[in-house]
């Protein structure tokens, strides 16, 4: 048994932000557990720019290591290889690397565990079991990091971000895309992104389509899609790539009996990052999959902020928030619980688009404030201000978030 | 470890010299013979397989239970074959590291017929020599299952049902086997047959192989083979089961492997654990036509979600993680059609269905039986060196949890996939080994790597870099 201060499980953006955060701050012993064979999260297998700063706009591999550099200078103690695999206490966690199992006893311990794409499988998809299937995470991972040939002509399954940078990779990968496929009835990205694509990229996108079927033995030879209207083809590939559909990996949370939130799936959390476990705080895509590095990074740096105060004041207001709910067509909300005190802005889904759509605040039939969007479509990020916290009643109802006409 | 007689070839011509016994198909039912034969040094056997893999045709895909027979049909070859089967895989299963988990099964009936028919399932059992079931009122069925969905009126407790891996059984056979001195030809399908009256030919894709004594174990296609060799006794009906697997979250919603009643409108689906920590649901049963329609489709799929729900309503709240189809080997006839036929030194072993894992021991020794009545001598017995595979059940400790282990080896402690805690370590033994995989499927069903709730997300890239490096 060892004992640390902070412990923070996962070194993506999220998890390294913090812990350099703590450790500039003073908090003693900042404890890094990656289970990766580098540190630094979903970015370092993302080879495009804009990571960073707009005036200093970085590749993934080159943010990935400037935030592992700016942890370890801080002084927090970076271990990659090192996996936690349960938790043997409060804040005791069971862990396993090279050197072995070991058990960790922290005063706090932050999960930024991140988040995957849902398989194939997960997505009830039909049809044989081919090699050629792959979500973008394997995708990106086996260009960038390993070289790996990946088939010559490739499906898209989605049109968001993820989608286009997926898209982008297979081309990278010198293998064509043949088209991306989507269930609705328009792209999920920038109108720039989306025209790019098609006019500059030649890439055919087919909306209102769903994948129906996967075809081939041994390796995968087409896929089946349904138009809305009825119209079926084959879309002849030796490679599909099912993209966004995240999940958050809350293994450790749900290991550890923490409340997780209804609409994301993962661990529940007020606008202090504290899960219902006292000690426990959770930041990054394991929240809300899955949004920026780059507000990981805030998130991070926020969550060691509270992490700072439960070290010093001991107190877990856990039980001074109350539930904040999304109503549809909105999806879910992040952090879904909120107390008066919380600054953190709010990150939403929608499932239908909306054009200028007002989103309300409510508790207990009290609008507590009213927000105008310019427009929010489904798989991408919509934002809602924290400034009505401070009207938020701690014995009251749940919080609404509902859209309204006006 | 490997023996300096192990002889796994999957390319080339295949040998010359005849030998004294060819079986035709690795499956579980295949290689468990060949590794009664591995017994005999004396003989020179072949085990032949069409595809790249031993138990890659029906073998992979079933429902993995093993089963005491206590449904089976009285008096049967089948019911014989399981009793003895099942006590026998348990003691080897313990012997060889091939994980299995006595949960025991609940018939759980939700209707009045269902329920009626419970006492009559344990007078059967009774005379399948199985005297353990106990019916159990509602109040007791749900202090069991708690999580079970509403309405059901009762069920038949069969303690001794247990899971089983039903990869590692029939690597853990075909390990044993080769080991044992037999010659496993992968990548060899059978495309004729034919017997002279002291040997068989069987021209395959990569030559002639030639042998004196001929089993057919060649499932779905067993009665193809048996057609070359004149004999029109059964037709396979592939009867295609989907499966769910559902996450390892769900494995704390259920305790027992529950069975369905089987009635005069068929079968239900069951729910039942894995040793591996998942869920299974399923299967569907469909009769086709195809022989290579081991694809799931959106209506199988969306059944056995809805059934399922009403089982265990949690389940279907919880992440999938693998879909898969299997097709079982359903012939026109009740029983197995296992039939010796002396004149041509032949033995078919045909119409093997979903209880062929379980009886998959007792199967070697009758067939071995009959190998002896058909004129060959097996010479004396020898028994060969014990396998021990890797444990790949949810109730062993990870290799990466043993701390000796990691010390020793600290490969072991290097994790590739985190959702199934698998190490460097042990995807370099599994590429080592005798049988090593020939595809990213085969190192899974070895190691359980990419079989997690990501499916390859995280790790499925660093795991194929291995799997590329080591088969250059």
């Amino acid at each position: 048994m060892r004992n640390v201060d902070v412990l923070v499980v996962g070194g993506g953006p999220g998890g390294l932000a913090a812990a350099a955060r703590l450790a500039a701050a003073g908090a003693g012993s900042v404890e890094v557990l990656e289970r990766e064979q580098q540190a630094g999260g979903v970015p370092r297998y993302c080879a495009h720019g804009g990571f960073g700063t707009w005036s200093r706009s970085l590749t993934g591999p080159a943010y990935a290591r400037l935030l592992t550099d700016a942890a370890v200078a801080a002084g927090a103690v970076v271990r990659t290889g090192v996996s936690a695999l349960d938790w043997a206490g409060p804040l005791t966690l069971t862990t396993t690397g090279p050197g072995g199992p070991e058990t960790i006893t922290a005063r706090a311990v932050v999960l930024a565990t991140g988040a995957h794409e849902r398989s194939r499988a997960a997505r009830l998809v039909p049809g044989t079991r081919p090699a050629g299937v792959l979500t973008t995470g394997e995708l990106q991972q086996s260009v960038h990091l390993y070289g790996q040939h990946i088939g010559s002509r490739a499906v898209i399954v989605g049109a968001q971000d993820v989608s286009y940078t997926a898209a982008r990779t297979v081309r990278a990968a010198g293998a064509d895309v043949v088209a991306m496929v989507t269930e609705l009835p328009y792209p999920q990205t920038s109108p720039a992104r989306a025209h790019d694509a098609r006019l500059r990229g030649r890439v055919p996108l087919l909306t209102d389509t769903t994948v129906t079927e996967l075809l081939g033995h041994g390796r995968l030879s087409g896929v089946r899609v349904r138009h809305r209207d009825g119209r079926t083809i084959t879309l002849l590939c030796d490679t599909v790539i099912f993209t966004g559909d995240f999940v958050p990996d809350h293994e450790l949370a749900r290991r550890g009996g923490v409340d997780l939130d209804p609409g994301t799936r993962g661990p529940a959390v007020d606008g202090a990052l504290r899960t219902s476990r006292p000690g426990v705080f959770a930041v990054g895509s394991v929240l809300h999959p899955v949004e920026s590095a780059a507000m990981a990074v805030r998130e991070g740096a926020h969550a060691a902020g509270r992490v700072m105060e439960w070290l010093t004041e001991g107190a877990w207001a856990w039980s001074a928030g109350v539930p904040v709910t999304a109503e549809p067509p909105l999806r879910w909300i992040a952090p879904g619980r909120v107390t008066p005190t919380d600054r953190l802005p709010y990150v939403l889904r929608t499932t239908t688009p909306l054009t200028r759509p007002v989103l309300e605040v409510a508790q207990d039939g009290r609008v507590l404030y009213r927000h105008r969007l310019r427009t929010a479509v489904p798989n991408r990020t919509v934002r809602l201000p924290a400034g009505w916290t401070g009207r938020v009643d701690p014995r009251g109802g749940a919080v609404r978030v509902r859209v309204t006409r006006r | 470890m490997n023996s300096p007689r192990a002889t796994v070839t999957t390319h080339g011509p295949l040998p010359d010299r005849p030998y004294d016994v060819a079986v035709v198909g690795a499956g579980v039912v295949g290689c468990a013979i060949a590794r009664a034969l591995a017994h005999r040094p004396k003989l020179r056997v072949a085990l032949v397989e069409a595809q790249d893999d031993v138990g890659q045709g029906t073998s992979k895909a079933n429902t993995a239970i093993l089963h005491t027979g206590f449904d089976a049909v009285p008096g049967s070859l089948e019911a014989r074959l399981v009793r003895e089967g099942s006590r026998q895989l348990a003691a080897y299963a313990a012997e060889s590291g091939i994980p299995v988990e006595e949960v025991g099964a609940l018939l759980v009936a939700w209707d009045e017929e269902q329920l009626a028919a419970l006492p009559r399932l344990a007078q059967k059992a009774e005379r399948n020599a199985y005297r353990e079931t106990r019916l159990l009122d509602p109040a007791e069925l749900y202090e069991r299952e708690p999580h079970l969905g509403p309405g059901a009126l009762g069920a038949l407790h069969v303690p001794g049902e247990s899971v089983i891996c039903p990869w590692t059984t029939t690597l853990a056979y075909a390990t044993q086997a080769v080991r044992g001195g037999v010659d496993l030809h992968l990548n060899s399908p059978v495309q004729d047959a034919s017997h002279d009256g002291s040997t068989h030919r069987l021209r395959t894709r990569r030559g002639t192989l030639r042998a004196r004594h001929l089993v057919n174990a060649a499932g779905l296609h067993a009665d193809t083979l048996d057609r070359r060799l004149g004999h029109h006794d059964f037709t396979v009906t592939p009867r295609r089961g989907q499966l769910i697997v559902y996450d390892r979250f769900a494995r704390a919603l259920v305790r027992h492997i529950l069975l369905p009643v089987p009635t005069a409108l068929g079968k239900g689906v069951l729910v039942a654990p894995t040793v591996h920590g998942n869920v299974l649901l399923g299967p569907t049963a469909e009769d086709l036509g195809d022989k290579r329609a081991t694809n799931s489709t959106a209506d199988g799929l969306a059944t056995l979600r809805e059934k399922g729900r009403r089982i265990l309503p949690e389940l279907v709240e919880e992440e999938i993680t693998a879909v898969y189809a299997g097709l079982r080997a359903a012939t026109e006839h009740d029983d197995y059609r296992i039939t010796a036929h002396p004149a041509q030194a032949y033995i078919t072993v045909g119409g093997i269905r979903s209880t062929g894992l379980t009886a998959s021991l007792a199967i070697a020794d009758h067939v071995t039986g009959l190998l002896a009545e058909n004129g060959l001598d097996l010479g004396p017995v020898r028994q060969p060196p014990p396998v021990r595979m890797p444990d790949l059940g949810e109730s062993a400790p990870r290799p990466c949890e043993q701390p000796q282990l990691v010390a020793a080896d600290p490969e072991y402690g290097t994790l590739v996939c985190h959702c199934e805690r698998v190490s460097r370590g042990e995807i370099r033994d599994a590429l080592a080994s005798t049988i090593p995989p020939r595809t990213l499927d085969g190192l899974r069903r070895r190691t359980r790597a990419r079989a997690g709730r990501c499916q390859g997300y995280h790790c499925g890239a660093a795991v194929r870099a291995l799997f590329e490096e080591a088969r250059g």
